[in-house]
């Protein structure tokens, strides 16, 4: 029942949510932003992280420090207050925190299927994958040769079995048929954790649901987006859209007959939150979309913070966290390619919360665009669609940061890892 | 109703009185303490001042044991009439001992279950941002003042009964 879940919310959970909120007030602020901008190299930037709440987590590194190290040392500290939470917590909040993952997991199936179809290494490949997506017999999934195979030897056993019931067939893997597995699996998972949350009821519903609904929207307007002037049907198309979320059923109506930008825009404009996203670009303006999903994204999760007694601050911290990862892992390779013009292109810095807390605003920046990983150029790309020498039908955007033109030449050393730019720069970089 | 003795209200009434405040008091004090061990971690320098909270909460319980020690000491042996009745009197003295019991009990359990949600965002905001734990208290004060309104009441109903 909505507004009695503060009798009984703190018996189980109300430790955790308190530590959370801890951890939420470590993320990075306006002002570290601004001096982690002023940094010359990475030796500054580890400097300014040790007097933030990520300490000297680069203490043991070896200079010369690269930002793969920065980014794996940050993502690690975000996994081991996740495993803090997760293995504190009872049911249902477990159960949760589990859905939480489930999209990793999805990301690091889709990358060792690819890597595999690409000949790369298991090992390498391994190293690669999101730590929160891990699972026991992962490795197993480099033996699979078609679908069919890689359910019944491996993904079975796992949490997301149920999500492939659609889209088992004993076709070849296929980059085309690897991209829809992933929208197919996705918007399983969004489904799920939508009718998981729904059965939760109180504020966790209340406010969940609308995070995801707009999660499940932007997922939609991705695909139809990327999917244009591809080989993918209308039908198809239609049937990649999650069933909830605002723009359902009627938008999704107008959605997949788009053909082009513009015609999205009028398709989505119609819906209010949409309306103030899209009427933020100008006409044509079709990279900055990322941004400003991303911008708004950031605002509705911090907005979660305001309320008590529900899981959906357990979602924002995990969600805000990455973003902030990603601004990181942006303004290190800027930093490190010095191209320093370009560190505010990627990041956005956007004041919190409408109601501020006394004592000055707090800032949260939000994403950071794709990062360019080891282009020679410098960072290329700012969340213009990769379209990639690949065909790919559909690329999978639910992360859309992984973004990056991979136009110039092949990936150096400073490789961004477990994103999807592995799959893009290992896969795409050979044809260039 | 009418040869149903009076000590028997008496008794819930006092029964309900302390038990049923303390356990208000014991919720709110686990949904702040809970809120508390868990931002302390972060910020260790909230703890000693959030425990007003938790000692407000613990006052609705002490509320509660002072209104049954007094409720109890009105209790005396009544005399009977010839066919088993008690007097008008006692009979009022019994209900009367009830309703303060009640009264008591219930205004305590929702005077502590506010105590105690709105100590637990004090401890979350007093993490985040020191100066808002004064302002935040002045609420816990008010809520607190419930369970005064209650004791009183149950106070003045209650010393009118008289047995005998």
């Amino acid at each position: 029942m909505y507004g009695f879940e503060s009798l009984t919310f703190n018996i189980n959970d109300g430790f955790l949510e308190a530590v959370v909120r801890g951890y939420r007030s470590g993320l990075l602020t306006g002002a570290d932003y601004h001096n982690l901008c002023q940094c010359e190299t990475l030796d500054d930037i580890k400097l300014h992280l040790s007097g933030t709440d990520y300490g000297n987590f680069l203490e043991n590194e070896p200079s010369p420090l690269r930002t793969t190290t920065i980014v794996e040392k940050c993502t690690e500290k975000l996994v081991s207050q996740y495993k803090y939470l997760r293995c504190q917590a009872m049911y249902p909040l477990s159960t949760f925190l589990d859905y939480i993952t489930y999209g990793h997991m999805i990301d690091n199936i889709v990358l060792i299927v690819t890597g595999t179809l690409h000949e790369r290494d298991t090992q390498e490949l391994l190293d690669k994958c999101h730590p929160l997506g891990l699972f026991d017999s992962i490795a197993t999934l480099a033996v699979a040769q078609n679908m069919r195979e890689l359910y019944r030897l491996v993904l079975i056993d796992t949490p997301i079995a149920p999500y492939f019931a659609d889209c088992i067939t004993s076709d070849d893997l296929d980059d085309m048929n690897i991209e829809i597995m992933r929208n197919t699996l996705y918007k399983a998972y969004l489904e799920d954790f939508y009718k998981f949350c729904q059965r939760l009821g109180g504020a966790t519903a209340t406010i969940m649901c609308e995070l995801l609904s707009f999660e499940a929207d932007r997922h939609a307007i991705n695909i139809t987006i990327n999917s244009i002037g591809t080989e993918l049907t209308r039908d198809d198309r239609k049937r990649l859209y999650s069933h909830f979320g605002f723009l359902y059923p009627y938008g999704h109506e107008g959605l997949a007959v788009c053909t082009d930008f513009d015609e999205v825009r009028t398709a989505a404009e119609k819906y209010q939150p949409y309306h103030l996203i899209f009427s933020r670009l100008g006409y044509g303006e079709n990279q900055l979309l990322d941004k400003v999903f991303y911008q708004e994204e950031a605002k509705r999760l911090s907005l979660s913070f305001e309320q008590q007694f529900h899981y959906a601050v357990f979602f924002a911290y995990v969600r805000l966290r990455e973003q902030e990862i990603r601004n990181l892992m942006w303004i290190s390779e800027c930093v490190a390619q010095d191209q320093k013009s370009r560190i505010h292109d990627g990041i956005q810095i956007q004041t919190s919360n409408p109601i501020l807390f006394a004592g000055g605003p707090e800032v949260r920046a939000t994403r950071s665009d794709g990062p360019e990983s080891g282009a020679q150029g410098g960072p290329t790309g700012q969340g213009a669609r990769c379209d990639g020498p690949l065909t790919r039908a559909v690329r999978c955007d639910h992360r859309p940061e992984v973004r990056a033109t991979r136009s110039d030449g092949p990936g150096t050393e400073t490789r961004v890892q477990w994103t999807k730019e592995i799959r893009e720069e290992d896969v795409g970089a050979k044809v260039q | 109703m009418l040869y149903m003795s009076p000590y028997v209200f008496s008794a819930i009434g006092i029964a309900l009185a302390v038990g049923v405040s303390v356990l208000g008091a014991a919720w709110g004090i686990f949904i702040t303490g809970s809120s508390l061990v868990g931002a302390a971690i972060k910020v260790p320098r909230i703890t000693s001042k959030n425990l007003i909270s938790i000692i407000f909460c613990e006052a609705v319980a002490i509320y509660g044991v002072i209104v049954a020690i007094i409720l109890q000491t009105k209790l005396e042996p009544s005399p009977r009439g010839p066919d088993g009745r008690y007097t008008p009197q006692a009979m009022r003295a019994g209900y009367s001992l009830f309703a303060s019991g009640l009264i008591v009990g219930l205004a305590n359990l929702v005077c502590g279950l506010c105590v105690g949600i709105v100590g637990s965002s004090c401890a979350l905001s007093d993490a985040q941002n020191s100066t808002l734990f004064v302002k935040i208290l002045v609420i816990e004060i008010f809520g607190s003042a419930l369970g005064l309104f209650g004791v009183i009441v149950g106070i003045i109903l209650s010393s009118q009964a008289v047995f005998k």
